[in-house]
């Protein structure tokens, strides 16, 4: 699921779909696009587009894993049940909470570092470097080696903060108060190379000569960033920052390596709250509804990213 | 880039830049750092950045607590499976979405950014019922057939995007001196794309190697367990002699696909760069 930005990249220019040849070749070729198309279809439309509505469906039954007396349909008693499940609405607060606390950090350290790679810097092939540390992870890999940093006695964060003469630390994943910012921190860190990558690829599309007249006519960084860096930025950066909240939104393995919805449920994001329903609990039908909700409010923001990526193309 | 930069203000930036590398180093060089440790520097209470007497025992010690070597071998198969027959599947249609309008290339693009938006937990309580109802709980073809779905779309894009910078005059041309579609495909454009096609396998590849979710859920005993799944056994217990092991292995499980990025990573971000330079 990493690395759709480029997808935000290319999507952004037309579709794929969009021929650059000639389109009278098109009809007499069109015979043989079947026989080419089934092989990836065939997949996609059983494993992928068929459980998805399967997903749904159960969302209005009572299905539950280990079972003998066959599945009922219950229509939409498992929403009413969720509006009424003060934990899910918690879990829902806090997905929430995460997803922003993620999200717009991680964009305002990207733009910066984003900024600085597209300066002419000694020292920009190392940051490149590290930069595809975070992103070839494997999430769990990333859960680990945080771990590490924050274990309250052979981390190095508290170590650091002993040094500084800052007081002697604490176990930060495990303090009610800590734990999410914990997280939240560890997530800004895990994505935040995607989307330097894609900021810097908007840069490089800004006008130069533009950059160089603005500065003639004396304007500081500071007007130059909002009059020409800016406008040029906009599309990318709405696009990515809707995929990153969209990606942390669903977050799952970075906050089961760390806390596991701990301490007391303070990391519980929806995700992890819908796999214990479906998978400790049995609860099948339970846990799709709660799937279904969770798409309704992505939908929602999908919705806003396609309707400003049509404006973006306006500008255009 | 800029024109015109002050001292201070190059000094500024020198200094932010430096941030963001120690920001981005540190977690790698402690988790480097604590997996050549032995036991007795873990449990000190004042931890030290370099080791004093650096030790392979975690190394060790990680082989002997969990199966590593097989959960590799499962990890192997299912990410090489699921990056080559990602890429066989879908280079034919990623050829005729490239090349072609139509209503079908519309929804498959429609489809790719959708796909983007799923809570995993609505498809894989059906997944898992429906590879139940196929005996296919609990093995790596299981896994394998979610991994080569779960890594269409984006295989499918970038590989659109490779299909689009090769000239179609050249099909023509191959067309014109009679070679047939097949012809054309096989002996014209292949070659072109190979490039494109290796680097999109070698991203599945590694989407595959790092994935976490679906095997948790689908892969039930020890011995069919992918690398990431293992690794999740290391924590539980714990215990500070715990850590060593623990880096080690999750030291190790990131090497592979932490090399093939690096190799690959000049094309992505290429292609990336291209795509958002030419409108």
């Amino acid at each position: 699921m990493t690395l759709a930005s480029a997808t935000v990249q290319s999507g952004r220019h037309g579709p794929p779909g969009g021929p650059r040849g000639k389109g009278s070749g098109d009809i007499n070729r069109n015979a043989g696009t079947w026989f080419l198309v089934l092989p990836a279809l065939i997949p996609i439309l059983i494993l992928s587009v068929g459980p998805l509505l399967y997903g749904i469906a159960l969302a209005f039954t009572d299905a539950q894993s280990g079972r003998t007396r066959s599945t009922q349909w219950v229509g939409v008693l498992n929403f009413q049940d969720l509006l009424h499940d003060g934990l899910f609405w918690e879990s829902f607060r806090i997905g929430l909470v995460w997803a922003v606390g993620v999200t717009v950090p991680q964009f305002v350290l990207a733009l910066g570092l984003a900024l600085l790679l597209n300066e002419n810097l000694r020292m920009r092939w190392l940051a490149r470097a590290l930069a595809i540390i975070p992103w070839a992870m494997p999430e769990v890999v990333v859960g680990i080696m945080w771990r590490l940093v924050y274990n309250p006695d052979a981390g190095i964060l508290n170590e650091t903060i002993r040094d500084l003469g800052l007081g002697d630390g604490r176990d930060w994943l495990t303090g009610l108060a800590t734990a999410l910012p914990a997280v939240i921190l560890v997530g800004v860190w895990a994505g935040m190379p995607q989307t330097t990558v894609a900021l810097l690829a908007g840069l490089q599309n800004t006008p130069h000569e533009l950059h160089e007249a603005a500065a003639l006519d004396g304007a500081g960084a500071w007007r130059r960033f909002r009059t020409v860096t800016w406008p040029a930025l906009r599309p990318v950066a709405l696009s990515i920052t809707a995929l990153n909240f969209i990606w942390n939104f669903n977050a799952f393995a970075l906050v089961y390596v760390l806390t596991n919805g701990g301490p007391g449920g303070r990391t519980r994001l929806p995700m992890l709250f819908a796999y214990e329903e479906a998978f400790r609990y049995g609860q099948f039908g339970y846990a799709a509804a709660m799937g279904c909700v969770m798409v309704a409010v992505i939908s929602v923001i999908l919705a806003v990213y396609l309707a400003g990526r049509l404006r973006g193309g306006e500008d255009r | 880039m800029s024109p015109r930069i002050s001292r201070p203000a190059r000094a500024g930036q020198y200094a932010a830049l430096f941030c963001y590398l120690v920001f981005l180093a540190f977690p790698f060089l402690w988790l480097i750092s604590t997996a050549f440790k032995p036991a007795p520097e873990l449990g000190s209470l004042h931890p030290t950045w370099i080791p004093e007497h650096p030790t392979l025992d975690n190394f060790r010690q990680a082989f002997d607590e969990q199966p590593l070597l097989r959960a590799a071998g499962n990890s192997l198969i299912a990410a090489l499976s699921a990056g080559v027959i990602a890429v066989v599947i879908a280079t034919p249609m990623a050829y005729v979405m490239a090349r072609h309008r139509s209503r079908l290339s519309a929804a498959a693009t429609g489809w790719v950014v959708v796909s983007q938006a799923f809570p995993f937990v609505l498809l894989i309580i059906p997944l898992f019922l429906v590879l139940k109802h196929l005996h296919l709980i609990n093995t790596l073809w299981g896994l394998i057939m979610v991994y080569v779905v779960w890594a269409l779309p984006f295989a499918l894009w970038m590989l659109v995007g490779y299909v689009r910078a090769v000239p179609p005059e050249l099909e023509e041309a191959a067309a014109v001196d009679g070679a047939g579609r097949l012809r054309t495909l096989v002996s014209v454009t292949a070659p072109l794309l190979a490039p494109g096609i290796v680097a999109t396998a070698l991203f599945a590849f590694i989407t595959a190697w790092n994935e976490f979710f679906f095997a948790l859920v689908l892969l039930k005993t020890p011995e069919k367990q992918t690398l990431p799944v293992v690794l999740t056994h290391f924590i539980g217990a714990e215990g500070a002699s715990d850590l060593g092991p623990l880096a080690a292995a999750a030291f190790l499980a990131t090497l592979p696909s932490l090399l093939l990025f690096a190799v690959i990573q000049r094309r992505i971000t290429g292609g990336m760069l291209a795509g958002a330079v030419k409108s």
